[in-house]
């Protein structure tokens, strides 16, 4: 048990309407841990990401209900601020999100947002977050041109690249592989485990190999519901406590 | 019948075809028309001269100017005003009775023959406000004409913005506000300056409104409160009372230059300055 968790997620439930879609879901997380959430289509594990950040209430009729805790505070208090609760939990869509602009004014988004005007840090800011996205050597050439204009292994990296330019606290990633060929795939995941020494990742993978390759730890939920949770050991090596994530696992079913 | 995919494919298509060629020929005929018999008449008199015997001498220097100016006051007044009630239904508000509400009168404004809004213009503006036939009435009449269309094709434009543009901005730090000028409205530029551009139009075009309410002076305004003449009542009038139909085919194809100038003029700025990489 970590005494002091990076995320602590407490009787947590969430409602689209009236329509509950996670159910008492307790989890806490560590800090530089990756983090797998896995489980069948519609578990519920895209709105749990989206809650860790608020950014669900931005664009839908949702509520929370219980507590969500980074480093101990609720980040569903009065006082918390949600920009920089955004700021300090990156995330990286399903889907490659690349803003309509250029690649580097896609990634400079964020740290402009934040007050930094000056172009050399600017610069600086954007090349480390490219390299550290395995992105540099794709684009260092062609910063100006329009981000839409990647392929789309190339826009998820651009979308990584974005979120480490916020240097956030915590990066939660949906499916960031999803329509990716294996060599960006090999990529992305040889960046994970070298920036989780930066950064908690909490990770929807795109597949069971993925979550097992990458995670430290993981937690199986099926319609909203954890089923269990353990070290990469327990969930993908041992024999699981619960068969349905044996089944899901093995392939039974899901 | 029976036929086969493929025959239904072609007699489709021919159709299609004949349609589009027809369309295109009929306004190539109209254009040329206008441009063949206009273009002659325009030289630096005819545009730097103010009509001189009701227009069958001189050149077309006031309308010009009076074109310009109501369009211009028209514009000014109703694109933040149509903008700003564009954000604020497809941004700031859920669907309710007040949004349905505007939208609703916007629609049906949209479609109310412009006379009816001369008639507004005339009673409202120029009798009861004391504003008299002038640029100020005409401007301020073509505003509320323009206003319904300018509403609805910019929200139309803000709201077919992606979700997954206001997500991304949303999750790097961006507040809603910020959001919607540095991302939302970008995105929709296009799709707002061609409502205007559309709404220029109608302004150039409009006569019976701007009859009633600018009136249809010859001389050139000294200021907002003077009446004025726009180039398509001058032509009206030159046609309709036979003063002058060479005249009158001048003033059309200064007409028909002057849209296709604002249209290339205005994509042009928008793909230089707010469109790059989008
Ligand atoms: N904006 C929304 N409004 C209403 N219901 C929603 C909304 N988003 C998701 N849901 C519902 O919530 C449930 C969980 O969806 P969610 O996207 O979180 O699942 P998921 O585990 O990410 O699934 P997938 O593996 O397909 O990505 C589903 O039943 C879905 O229909
Ligand atoms: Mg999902």
């Amino acid at each position: 048990m970590d005494r002091n968790p990076k995320i602590s997620i407490r009787d947590f439930n969430f409602f689209f309407d009236k329509k509950q879609v996670i159910f008492d879901l307790n989890l806490d997380i560590s800090k530089n841990e990756i983090f797998a959430v896995f489980g069948p289509a519609g578990s519920g594990i895209t709105t749990l990401l989206r809650a860790l950040n608020r950014l669900v209430e931005m664009t839908s009729d949702a509520k929370a209900q219980g507590e969500i805790l980074l480093d101990g505070k609720s980040i569903y208090s009065e006082n918390m601020n949600v920009t920089d609760l955004r700021r300090k939990v990156g995330m990286v869509f399903d889907v490659p999100t690349p803003l309509p602009i250029s690649i580097f004014e896609n990634i400079v988004y964020g740290p402009r947002l934040s007050g930094i005007r000056n172009k050399s840090e600017l610069n600086d800011i954007a090349e480390k977050a490219l390299r550290e996205a395995a992105l540099w050597d794709d684009v260092k050439d062609r910063l100006n041109i329009a981000a839409m204009s990647l392929s789309g292994g190339q826009q998820q990296r651009l979308c990584i690249a974005r979120v480490l330019a916020l240097k956030p606290e915590v990066v939660l990633l949906d499916r960031p592989c999803s329509g990716l060929d294996p060599i960006s795939t090999a990529k992305i995941e040889e960046s994970l485990i070298q920036l989780k020494k930066q950064f908690t990742i909490i990770i929807a993978p795109h597949n069971i190999q993925q979550a097992a390759r990458i995670s430290d730890r993981a937690a199986f939920m099926l319609l909203g519901h954890l089923i269990e949770e353990g070290t990469n050991e327990d969930i993908f090596v041992k024999a699981n406590k619960d068969s349905r994530t044996n089944d899901y696992i093995t392939g039974r079913f899901g | 019948m029976n036929l086969t995919a493929q025959t239904r494919e072609k007699i489709a298509k021919t159709f299609i075809w004949a349609a589009a060629v027809l369309v295109l020929a009929v306004l190539t005929a109209i254009i040329a028309d206008i441009l063949i018999k206009g273009l002659p008449v325009i030289n630096f008199s005819f545009l730097t001269e103010i009509p001189r015997s009701m227009g069958r001498a001189g050149g077309v220097a006031s309308p010009i100017v009076g074109t310009v100016l109501i369009t211009l006051l028209a514009v000014t007044i109703a694109v933040p005003f149509g903008i700003g009630t564009a954000l604020y239904l497809a941004e700031y508000t859920k669907d309710g009775i007040i949004t349905r509400l505007i939208r609703f009168s916007a629609e049906s404004l949209a479609g109310i023959p412009s006379i009816v809004y001369g008639l507004f213009g005339f009673i409202f503006f120029v009798i009861y406000l004391g504003l008299g036939w002038s640029i100020l009435s005409g401007g301020l009449t073509l505003a509320f004409m323009i206003l319904p269309t300018i509403i609805r094709t910019a929200e139309e434009a803000i709201r077919s913005v992606p979700l997954s543009f206001r997500e991304a901005s949303y999750s790097l730090g961006a507040t809603k506000t910020q959001t919607i000028f540095k991302v939302v409205f970008p995105s929709a530029i296009r799709g707002i300056t061609n409502g205007i551009i559309l709404s220029v139009g109608r302004c150039i075009a409009e006569t019976a409104a701007v009859m009633l309410t600018a009136g249809s002076a010859l001389q050139l305004p000294s200021s907002i409160l003077d009446p004025t003449r726009t180039m398509a009542v001058h032509f009206y009038i030159l046609a309709v009372e036979g003063i002058s139909a060479e005249n009158a085919y001048g003033t059309a194809a200064l007409l028909i230059i002057l849209i296709f100038l604002i249209n290339v003029v205005a994509n042009m700025l928008v793909n230089r300055f707010v469109a790059k990489g989008r």
